[in-house]
């Protein structure tokens, strides 16, 4: 490639090709999941086995559903590092309504959804009317989130071992294959649907694209920031669920490190973190390369640290692809 | 011609310290083609978003056919039917040309849940039909070439059943062929009764496309006429007025050494093969419209951005400059407009900013700064180019304007940097500081450094230059002494279309 030659003699004609480099960068990743599943299944004969197969659907669900919802941020140019913690409070909230208060299971998760909603509300009310930074907003958040979290459920897992049911959110199967995945697929196609077919997308895009011209344009910048940023809380809040039914328990030490996870998994779909463009479905095809190659290089026995070193080598080389083609406009 | 659409009367505009509009007029009827013209800074920009409600009014009042109106905001103005077009694009490169021109009233379905698609496209191509235009409404607006992006722009402005349509330098991005497809445009918006204001730095532009002209001068109104019983000449001599307001120097203190030559500068668009010398003693003035490329042909070569082709040659020895950093190292100093953003570090006091660049001269051993040395270098600087600070602790933010340039002036002295580019060296420089800085520049050229003196400013660079290059649209158009050179001579130059100048 060579970009630098490209850009000085941009021409007319040479516009077009630039749609060919946007295909390429999803072709390019759902390309890297085939050959990383292929790879895998050549190495070991355990990896293409269906038990291990929904073992990764299952195990990349709860990081998916995070980072369908982080996308809608993205979008605008935006960045939310609070998801994880977010997502702990939600679970929180829930066993505090389900197993403290013992309410019925459609209220806790209600608790879970608005917890995830408001605390979503509060970081675009920060973003959008304190004109904080979205980096500095939600790495406040973040900490908000957590010390809740632990002082609500007094710094103790709350289990739900009294509402068995709760379990079958996420855990309970059909054709084997856990509910969680097919809660994580609705969530995708909602999600997909409302980025490509309603305004709150088209918003989320036009804002990501160029803020400035949206507000020329009559468009209520604010509102509809703070609104994109609650509709992300409700995929947090979802998540927040989906993970406390598959542990049975709300962990309030977990969560920190699910954000980096997401945000990756979003970078690697080829969604651009400067704004304006991205796909559900390349974050999904970004959360299932982080969660294929963890469960393969596990079946590989390659011990776990070496796990995150290669997807972090991953999240570098996608967002430098992402640069490359930038400098080929 | 129609009616009359607008009529702006006594409008008077202040900004703190700047009298920016007095006592304007102007007058749009409907279908005509209306020139605005005038110098940088004249005000046709402030009165223009005075009309669009971009900015209020102080005094004076606004007629809309025929009613007395109050235009707050650009809401009211488009509620109006009074359309804007900026010279930047406002558009969302990421969205398609239908997304764009709808952006904000996209019809739904589905009780308002779902968008509309297909409506939106339809509607788009309904109106770029009407018009004549050759779009796709479902091309993404980032893969169009600059001109149908404008074309987009102007296709929303129109939806709005704009009756006034605000073009501010809409040629400028273009290439000629692009400018007929907009004329044609514009022409048949014209026919079909809009009114059209047409901001542009183009004389021959203005010859080809206008009905009538209006001419402003320092914030001043100074005439509408026909375009068809004026010349070009005309128009330019009511644009710079009839005030001597400088004469050329005459004094020759540049000698025949070469400091500075480059050979066939090119960078895209921004720059075309732009070649040029700078001798020693010598301050060569840099004119030209703001965009005309002689920022970018200073950062090019200062190494800031790069070039596609051309050569830099520092006393004779051809060099290769990829970064400031190699600039620097041959004696290349630049001094940019935006002062706090690229010279100098405002939260740092003055010692520090004054050594800032030749740091490593003032560092022993084991990296730990020599204060003391510092201290004498920069106090030196201090009493030399007289700038007044309580001490060298003094937090360069709070210095005045003025001194905050010559703060970096010294910064650039210390570093032995003898060929120095000043880009507008006395923007937003009060009037008594002003001639501090022609006096230094003098000196230094004195002295015998080479300085290359951007400036819009054309009295400054009358006064100032030994040698006067004139600039537009990324090219040279023109080059004379200080003797040859006038207001008129320089401004026929900078408006030159590259199509006369070449071809």
């Amino acid at each position: 490639m060579q970009p630098k030659s490209a850009a000085a003699d941009i021409e007319i004609t040479e516009r077009a090709s630039l749609f060919r480099s946007d295909a390429t960068q999803k072709l390019l990743a759902f390309a890297s999941l085939i050959v990383l599943f292929i790879g895998f299944s050549l190495a070991s004969p355990n990896f293409a086995r269906f038990s291990n197969i929904v073992g990764i659907l299952l195990s990349t669900a709860v990081n998916g559903i995070l980072a369908v919802g982080v996308s809608f941020v993205i979008v605008t140019g935006g960045i939310d590092l609070s998801v994880g913690t977010v997502m702990t409070l939600c679970s929180v909230m829930a066993g505090v309504v389900i197993s403290f208060w013992k309410l019925p299971i459609p209220l806790g998760i209600l608790a879970g959804l608005a917890t995830g909603a408001l605390c979503g509300c509060v970081n675009g009310a920060c973003v959008a009317k304190l004109r904080l930074p979205p980096f500095i907003a939600t790495l406040g958040m973040m900490m908000v989130s957590k010390g809740l979290s632990l002082v609500i459920s007094g710094t103790k897992p709350i289990y739900f071992l009294e509402t068995p049911t709760f379990r079958q959110i996420a855990m309970g199967t059909v054709f084997g294959i856990p509910y969680a995945v097919f809660i994580f697929f609705g969530a995708a196609v909602v999600a997909s649907l409302i980025l490509t077919r309603t305004i709150v997308g088209r918003y989320a895009f036009a804002l990501g694209s160029n803020e400035e011209a949206a507000r020329l344009s009559g468009i209520n910048v604010d509102r509809w920031k703070i609104g994109i940023y609650t509709l992300e809380g409700l995929f947090v809040g979802l998540a927040g669920i989906v993970m406390a039914s598959r542990l049975n328990s709300a962990q309030p030490a977990l969560g920190q490190g699910y954000e980096l996870e997401a945000i990756a998994a979003v970078v690697i779909g080829g969604t651009s973190l400067s704004g304006g463009e991205g796909s559900i479905l390349g974050t999904i095809i970004g959360a299932f390369i982080m969660s294929v190659l963890t469960n393969g290089l596990r079946i590989l026995s390659i011990p776990q640290e070496w796990q995150t070193v290669v997807i972090g080598v991953i999240v570098i080389l996608a967002v430098y692809t992402d640069i490359l083609r930038r400098q080929g406009r | 011609m129609g009616g009359i659409l607008v009529s702006m009367e006594g409008i008077e505009k202040t900004f703190p310290g700047v009298h920016a509009l007095k006592d304007c007029r102007f007058e749009l009827r409907a279908g005509e083609i209306h020139a605005l013209v005038g110098e940088n800074g004249a005000g046709k920009s402030t009165l223009m978003k005075i009309l669009t409600g971009v900015y209020t009014k102080d005094a004076g009042r606004i007629l809309y056919k025929g009613q007395e109106v109050e235009i707050p905001n650009p809401k009211a103005a488009q509620d109006l039917g009074i359309a804007i077009i900026h010279q930047e694009l406002h558009l969302m490169p990421h969205l398609t040309v239908a997304q764009n021109i709808f952006i904000g009233r996209e019809p739904r379905r589905g009780a308002g849940l779902f968008l509309h698609e297909r409506q939106l496209n339809q509607q788009a191509q309904d109106l770029l039909e009407k018009m004549n235009l050759d779009l796709d409404p479902r091309a993404r607006v980032g893969d169009l070439t600059v001109a149908k992006q404008q074309m987009v722009e102007i296709v929303r402005a129109l939806s709005f059943q704009s009756e006034v349509l605000i073009m501010d330098e809409p040629t400028s991005m273009l290439t000629d062929t692009e400018i007929q497809e907009l004329f044609r445009i514009i022409r048949e918006l014209r026919g079909q009764g809009v009114g059209i204001v047409h901001i542009s730095h183009r004389m021959e532009e203005l010859k080809q496309i206008s009905d009538r002209v209006t001419i402003m001068r320092d914030g001043r109104y100074i005439a509408t006429v026909d375009t068809k019983a004026v010349t070009i000449d005309e128009i330019i001599s009511m644009m710079v007025g009839k005030e001597i307001y400088e004469t050329a120097r005459t004094d020759q203190t540049a000698s025949d050494e070469v400091m500075l030559e480059v050979r066939h500068l090119n960078r895209g668009r921004d720059i075309k093969n732009v070649s040029f010398q700078l001798h020693r003693g010598e301050i060569l003035g840099f004119a030209g419209l703001v965009g005309a490329g002689r920022t970018e042909v200073a950062r090019a070569i200062f190494g800031a951005d790069p070039l596609d082709s051309g050569e830099i040659y520092v006393h004779g020895q051809r060099v290769e400059i990829r970064s400031p950093h190699d600039a620097v190292r041959h004696g290349i100093g630049y001094l940019s407009e935006d002062r706090r953003r690229y010279g100098l570090m405002p939260t740092l006091d003055v010692g520090t900013n004054i050594v800032a660049a030749a740091l490593e001269r003032f560092t022993g051993g084991a990296g730990w700064l020599q204060k003391g040395n510092i201290q004498e270098t920069a106090q030196a600087q201090v009493l030399d180019l007289s700038i007044r600070t309580p001490s060298l602790e003094q937090r360069v933010r709070y210095l005045s304007g003025g001194n905050q340039q010559k703060v970096v002036m010294a910064k650039w002295l210390v570093r032995n940097c003898d060929i120095l580019i000043f880009d507008e060296p006395t923007r937003g420089i009060d009037v008594g500081a002003k001639s501090e800085i022609y006096r230094l520049l003098n000196d230094l050229a004195q002295s015998g450094k080479g300085i290359i003196m951007i400036s819009s400013e054309l009295p400054e660079i009358l006064r100032m230059s030994h040698r006067i290059i004139v600039m537009c649209e990324g090219e040279i158009t023109g080059e004379m002494t200080a003797a040859e050179a006038t207001q008129e001579r320089i401004l026929l130059y900078a408006t030159k279309r590259e199509s006369i100048a070449r071809h």
